[in-house]
């Protein structure tokens, strides 16, 4: 028994920040002073708060420690767990208040968020089952295996109004329901892992910090569907997940709740690890099935939906990791505690991972139908350095962007979709007056051309021909004929291509288009970028009246683009100058500008 | 493991275990002062005493927190509880049996044992 824990994240973005290192010290520091017995130091997964990592948590006074260094644990280890006095320069500021410390649930980050998906996330030691069966793990399982026909754990699942969270929405008991009624000799339960949006970290949290939670999820799908063997299609680019993944199986094996007759019923379900090499196609269904065959990751067409024919042609069904992480809950509370979250449409919560210009970059978990304007300036933090919100980036290169004139509108599918962007699997990218939306747009598209598998020509060269005109917008030879074809042509890929990842590839083009045309038009009528970003319609020049001559411009100049005298003004040579923007941060007295 | 009473044996062990990870408003608090003056008169042992005994007892709405020095040097070890909506109780010169008969008779029976209470040995 110990009396203390002390949580670590393991979670990737504080492994990067050092996370591992504090917990060897942490170990080493507790055993020097005596207290190996007394505490123990937990690997966990995300908490959520990348921004602020490596997070230690102690209970059980709950103190939040952020920004953790290695060197602070003797600090830790010899005031906090031995004299029980708080380390109070490292806690979370936003716990401080005049009247001593407020409890984590209270801060901003935390209040309005709902943990199901990610409850056990920082909370567990993901690499000890016994952990997560403390947590009401496999309990579901248990349940259903004993108590439920496989009919009714399909009618919960679909009373509880669950739709698939990996982007595209499907009622998740729809498609449990369409497999179930397809006989077949074998069938099989998938999980799709391979999240490939550029910002997005949600599934690889989910996967990071609670695998067994997916485990247990894809038995109850199996037992519901009829299937008794699954595979997880995770890419080989989440290490950390992969391994836990493996201790996952090998112990939920080890514990018979995967393989032979799970609980005395007679039921047998077993899953393998499938990994991806990473292509971004991969993430759509057929193309994850046919990869898992052991063939090129290429789409097919649907129909046959895959539960009709799936994996190796036989009814199969597919569910995102976030997915079939609510499915426990829902067993265990009900289809009525599911359905009581959310908005008509879209029921219980999403988990966003939050980047770019926000201040808590990180992973929440908010009901759905909260608005924008609450998960940016609350939650998140607000946009640093004072700037003013241009737009947010969801659903990834198939998503599009909402301005600021939607800042209030409450995030579910149906409401994303009407204002032509996707819920997508979560990727939430936040923009800043800073951001070219041109260049926003082409970023995208540059990734779908890298990304296209090229089996289909409206994708493989649309694609292309998309990035080529926005290409040539950027660098001020666009002409209003270009807006036109750009338009068209967005259309003609989304009537026209075989999956999803064509179909969709538009749409960063067409919501760009459609609210923040005005961007546009000044790139290819004025020749000029607002925001500053596009090299090619931007100059930097020197004000005469403001310039000293320190020569320092002159000499951080890369390209010896800037010539001038001693104490005389300077000039830029357009000509030369490469735009790099190294003697508008050099320059002392804000002499030099860019237009 | 081939039934649920398998799982939920280990599910009731755990349970007491990971409860210290919970933090709610109405949890009952005990705190053990664990300054020098109280580690020096014995408040380690008291203090892994009291964690095992509740976490043994299964009691997950009972934090055992530490603290620094309370000011009553001469009285250490101290441990006082803290339950939502009554009046803060104080122990002294507590030892590792004694704090175990304060988890059976006042955290699971609610009964205060007044003899060791601060109020009755300062007479």
């Amino acid at each position: 028994m110990y009396r203390s824990h002390v949580l670590v994240c393991g979670g990737t973005g504080c492994t990067s920040s050092g996370s591992t290192k504090i917990i060897e010290s942490l170990k080493s520091e507790i055993k020097k002073n005596g207290l190996s017995t007394e505490v123990s130091v937990v690997q966990t997964g995300c908490h959520g708060l990348c921004a602020l990592g490596p997070i230690v948590i102690i209970y059980p006074e709950a103190t939040f420690y952020t920004m953790v260094k290695e060197e602070d644990v003797p600090e830790i280890v010899s005031e906090h767990l031995l004299k029980g006095r708080i380390v109070s320069r490292l806690i979370y500021t936003e716990m401080v208040t005049d009247g001593g410390l407020k409890s984590l649930n209270d801060t901003n980050f935390y209040k309005k968020q709902h943990r199901i998906a990610l409850r056990n996330c920082g909370v567990i030691n993901p690499e000890n089952i016994d952990e997560y069966i403390g947590t009401n793990g496999y309990e579901a399982l248990g349940k259903v295996l004993t108590e439920y026909t496989p009919d009714q754990v399909i009618q919960t699942i679909l009373d509880s109004g669950l739709r698939g969270r990996g982007g595209g929405g499907f009622p998740t008991g729809l498609k449990w329901k369409l497999a179930r009624g397809n006989e077949a000799d074998q069938k099989y339960v998938c999980c799709n892992a391979d999240e490939g949006d550029p910002g997005a970290f949600m599934d690889r949290s989910v996967l990071e910090g609670d695998p067994h939670v997916v485990l247990e999820a894809m038995a109850i799908a199996g037992y519901a569907i009829g299937a008794t063997q699954g595979y997880i299609y995770v890419r080989a680019e989440y290490p950390i997940a992969v391994e836990r993944l493996k201790i996952a199986i090998g112990q939920a094996r080890e514990y018979g709740l995967l393989g032979k007759n799970i609980f005395d019923t007679g039921f047998d379900f077993d899953i393998d690890l499938r990994l991806g090499a990473g292509a971004f196609v991969c993430g759509e269904e057929t193309a994850l099935m046919t990869s898992i065959e052991g063939n090129r990751g290429e789409p097919r067409p649907r129909p046959p939906f895959p539960a009709q024919k799936g994996l190796f042609q036989k009814p199969t069904i597919l569910n995102n990791v976030e997915t079939y992480a609510n499915i426990p809950q829902i067993i265990i509370n009900g289809a009525e505690w599911f359905s009581s979250m959310g908005t008509e449409k879209s029921k219980g919560t999403k988990v966003f991972a939050l980047g770019g210009k926000i201040n808590n970059t990180g992973l929440v978990e908010i009901p759905m139908g909260t608005p924008l304007r609450e998960i940016i300036d609350e939650i998140g933090g607000g946009i640093p350095n004072g700037k003013k919100f241009k737009a947010a980036q969801t659903g990834g290169p198939s998503g599009g962007c909402i301005p600021a004139s939607h800042f209030d509108i409450p995030i579910d599918y149906d409401n994303l979709i009407s204002i032509g962007s996707m819920m997508g699997s979560g990727g939430l990218i936040v923009m800043d007056e800073d951001n070219c939306m041109v260049d926003i747009a082409k970023f995208f598209l540059e990734f779908t051309v890298d990304e296209s598998c090229g089996k289909c020509t409206p994708c493989r060269i649309g694609t292309k021909r998309l990035h080529e005109i926005l290409e040539k917008i950027t660098n001020g030879q666009g002409t209003l004929e270009d807006l036109d074809k750009l338009e068209e042509l967005c259309y003609y890929i989304k009537d026209n291509a075989l999956c999803g990842l064509g179909q969709t590839a538009p749409n960063p083009v067409l919501s760009t288009l459609r609210y923040f045309k005005d961007e546009y038009l000044a790139h290819v009528v004025d020749k000029k970028c607002p925001a500053g970003v596009c090299k090619a319609l931007l100059s930097y020049t020197i004000d005469a009246d403001k310039c000293k001559g320190c020569t320092l411009c002159s000499r951080v100049c890369p390209n010896n683009a800037i010539t001038g005298k001693v104490k005389e003004t300077h000039i830029i040579d357009q000509s030369k100058c490469i735009k790099c923007g190294a003697c508008m941060e050099k320059c002392k007295f804000d002499a030099i500008s860019k237009k | 493991m081939k039934s649920l009473e398998e799982l939920k044996a280990i599910r009731e062990k755990m349970q007491g275990q990971i409860g210290i990870r919970s933090e709610s408003s109405d949890q009952t608090r005990v705190i053990v002062g664990m300054a020098t003056c109280g580690i020096a008169s014995g408040a380690r042992p008291v203090l892994t005493a009291l964690a095992d005994a509740v976490q043994t007892k299964g009691l997950t709405n009972v934090a055992v927190i530490q603290t620094g020095c309370i000011g009553l040097c001469q009285f250490e070890p101290i441990v006082e509880i803290l339950e939502p909506g009554k009046e803060k109780v104080t122990y002294v010169k507590m030892t590792p049996e004694k704090a175990n008969e304060v988890v059976e008779q006042h955290l699971i029976r609610g009964q205060v044992i007044a003899k060791y209470t601060i109020a009755e040995v300062l007479g």
